[in-house]
């Protein structure tokens, strides 16, 4: 057992619920475990984090392996950089198949907004495609897009949209979406 | 720009009308000419005294009819309104004779005099509409009734007759704008449905904020919204019953989203965007058989779909050529030309009731612009340029679009304007807070 206290694990778990689960998503955040949690007032799914130090654990995928790629502007094809994410992602779901998976695709503020919910389902699917060319079972997968809905870096500027330009790989318990 | 005295003033201003339009052909040269039009017309001075109370419940609406019917005519850019200080004449009763001497004297060119009679839960407006310089009354007299409620359409009404008599054209104040009421950070926005007047009056609330919801637009009829919600958890379109507030979602098939629905002009098909396996197409719902049929194959992005008027062709945008363009096809799918031919991308297109126009945002070099261009794509003219501004829409004559325009940073924020399509007479929408994607509806019945 971790020796972290206890009340940091249970609100680290609590501010992911929401984000584990856009299923229910409300009006906090999306965006796995970087959105800001939602308080809804509806029915939520809670997942628990785990350990870090765990790797089969929801935090360790997030932060050990990297739960987000980045994109170029209005481009979906996947950097080097984005694949080698996604090949470890690959590895991981493979090692731990009770997870579902659904991928967010997102875009920055520079562009109209349902162009860009379209742009965000090519970057989701993108995504989508390479994991299953490494194995993943497209069964465990969905894809969403919240267009330019849901930033999470709030700048006008480059170094804000860089990050907002992103696909993010979302987990949470049970076999199938 | 200023007219012969010997003109009569609902003359003169149809020549100011065309007069904002004509510049643009005269400078066309080359094969694409963009120009932000800044023509300034002199507005028609005219003036509104307060309607006669007829009676002692009517007062306050006596005076606040004429209020609003000011506010309506004066936020044209077209119309100024002589402001009751200066007036000579002072109306006792609606029948009495028009002091012409009086209102020359002020320079009011047009002049709108009502009464208003107010018994239970009925109020009845009468008005009639003078051309001071001519010394003529211009066509009828007319009375509105409704509940004491209604009395702001009523305004809109008079001041809808008095546009129409003046310039010729429909008018587009009794008219009702949905859109989606923002609030929250920019990195967790809450958004709700809501409706409005057009001049932000009488706001109502369609959906509470637990679920994001993009783009309404209003149904032919006004009965009817069509918008994209994720109460789901995915993107779907979505018919709601304005009259009840009953929502359903279109179009269910399992692992696609759906998204940019618009009605066609016999509000009985949805046309709109499905996208899968990242792939968007445009499709056509029949509302009443739930029959499907797909107007677009390609692996391009294809979306913002808008009817033409006589519900034979679609504009909308696709990125088959390598970015955003705007596309014309038959309302049944098939080859689609391309009209937009400038520089930078083009986007949410949306067809003018007059058929004449294709509106459109616009993306070239880090600026968003909202502008028309013929349906053949010529004569393109960019009426606005900021930061962000996105998602024109227009009045039910074809005169004005809204559009929403944000700010940039972190603080950044939406709001609503409208401007001419002449580029003259930029404003705000009045809304309570933040608030995007406007939609008119058609002129009420």
């Amino acid at each position: 057992m971790s020796f972290l206290p206890k009340a940091m694990l249970v609100v680290a778990a609590l501010g992911l619920a929401a984000c584990n689960n856009p299923d229910r998503f409300g009006a906090g955040g999306a965006d796995g475990a970087n959105g800001p949690g939602g308080i809804n007032g509806g029915f939520v799914d809670t997942t628990g984090l785990g350990d870090p130090n765990d790797p089969t654990s929801i935090a360790y995928f997030n932060q050990r392996v990297g739960d987000r790629v980045l994109f170029a502007v209005d481009q979906h094809t996947l950097s080097p950089e984005a694949r080698s994410v996604l090949s470890g992602q690959a590895q991981w779901l493979t090692s731990n198949p009770t997870y579902a998976v659904i991928i967010e695709g997102h875009a920055d503020e520079q562009g109209t907004r349902e162009y860009n919910l379209s742009l965000g389902a090519r970057r989701a699917a993108a995504v989508q495609n390479f994991l299953i060319s490494q194995g993943v079972p497209a069964g465990r997968m969905r894809t969403i897009s919240y267009g330019k809905e849901r930033p999470i870096e709030v700048c006008s500027d480059e170094a804000c949209y860089a990050k907002n330009r992103r696909a993010v790989t979302v987990l949470s318990i049970g076999g199938g979406v | 720009m200023s007219f012969p005295r010997i003109l009569s003033s609902a003359l003169a201003l149809s020549l100011a009308l065309m007069a904002g339009l004509a510049p643009r052909a005269e400078a066309q040269n080359g094969p694409l000419r963009i120009e932000i039009t800044e023509g300034v017309i002199e507005p028609l001075p005219f003036a509104v005294p307060d309607f006669v109370a007829e009676n002692g419940g009517a007062s306050d609406y006596a005076r606040n009819i004429a209020r609003v019917i000011a506010s309506d005519l004066a936020g044209t850019g077209l119309f100024r309104e002589i402001p009751a200080e200066a007036h000579i004449s002072r109306l006792s009763s609606f029948d009495a004779p028009v002091a012409y001497e009086d209102w020359k004297a002020i320079n009011a060119q047009a002049l709108i005099t009502g009464a208003v009679s107010a018994s239970g839960d009925r109020i009845v407006v009468k008005f009639r509409l003078f051309d001071v310089f001519s010394g003529q009354q211009m066509g009828e007299g007319l009375q509105f009734a409704g509940t004491p409620q209604s009395w702001r359409r009523m305004a809109h009404k008079v001041a809808d007759a008095a546009y129409s008599r003046i310039t010729g054209e429909g008018g587009y104040f009794d008219s009702r704008v949905v859109f989606v009421s923002e609030s929250g950070p920019k990195n967790a926005r809450a958004k709700r449905l809501a409706v409005m007047d057009y001049d932000g009056a009488n706001v109502q609330y369609l959906t509470d904020s637990s679920s994001i919801v993009l783009a309404p637009r209003f149904s032919p009829s006004g009965d009817r919204i069509l918008y994209t919600s994720y109460a789901s958890g995915f993107p779907r379109i979505t018919l709601m019953d304005v009259g009840s507030l009953a929502a359903r979602s279109l179009a269910e098939q399992p692992g696609t989203m759906t998204f940019a629905p618009r009605f066609s002009p016999d509000g009985n098909r949805v046309v709109f965007s499905l996208e899968r396996g990242g792939n968007s197409d445009l499709y056509m719902l029949d509302i009443g058989s739930g029959g499907l049929t797909q107007l677009t194959n390609a692996p391009s992005i294809e979306t913002a779909p808008s009817f033409s008027p006589d519900g034979s062709q679609i504009v909308f945008e696709s990125d088959r050529s390598g970015n955003q363009q705007l596309y014309i096809m038959s309302a049944g799918g098939g080859e689609a030309r391309r009209i937009s031919g400038g520089q930078g991308r083009y986007g949410t297109p949306v067809w003018s009731p007059r058929g004449d126009l294709i509106a459109f945002t616009k993306q070239n070099a880090g600026r968003f612009h909202i502008g028309v261009m013929r349906t053949d794509g010529s004569e393109e003219r960019l009426l606005t340029a900021s930061f962000l501004d996105e998602g024109p829409t227009w009045s039910p004559n074809g005169r004005v679009i809204m559009f929403t325009r944000e700010t940039a940073g972190a603080g950044g924020e939406a709001r609503l304007y409208s401007v001419d399509i002449t580029g003259r007479n930029l404003r705000q929408v009045t809304t309570e807070g933040a608030a995007s994607d406007p939609a008119w509806s058609p002129l009420l019945p």
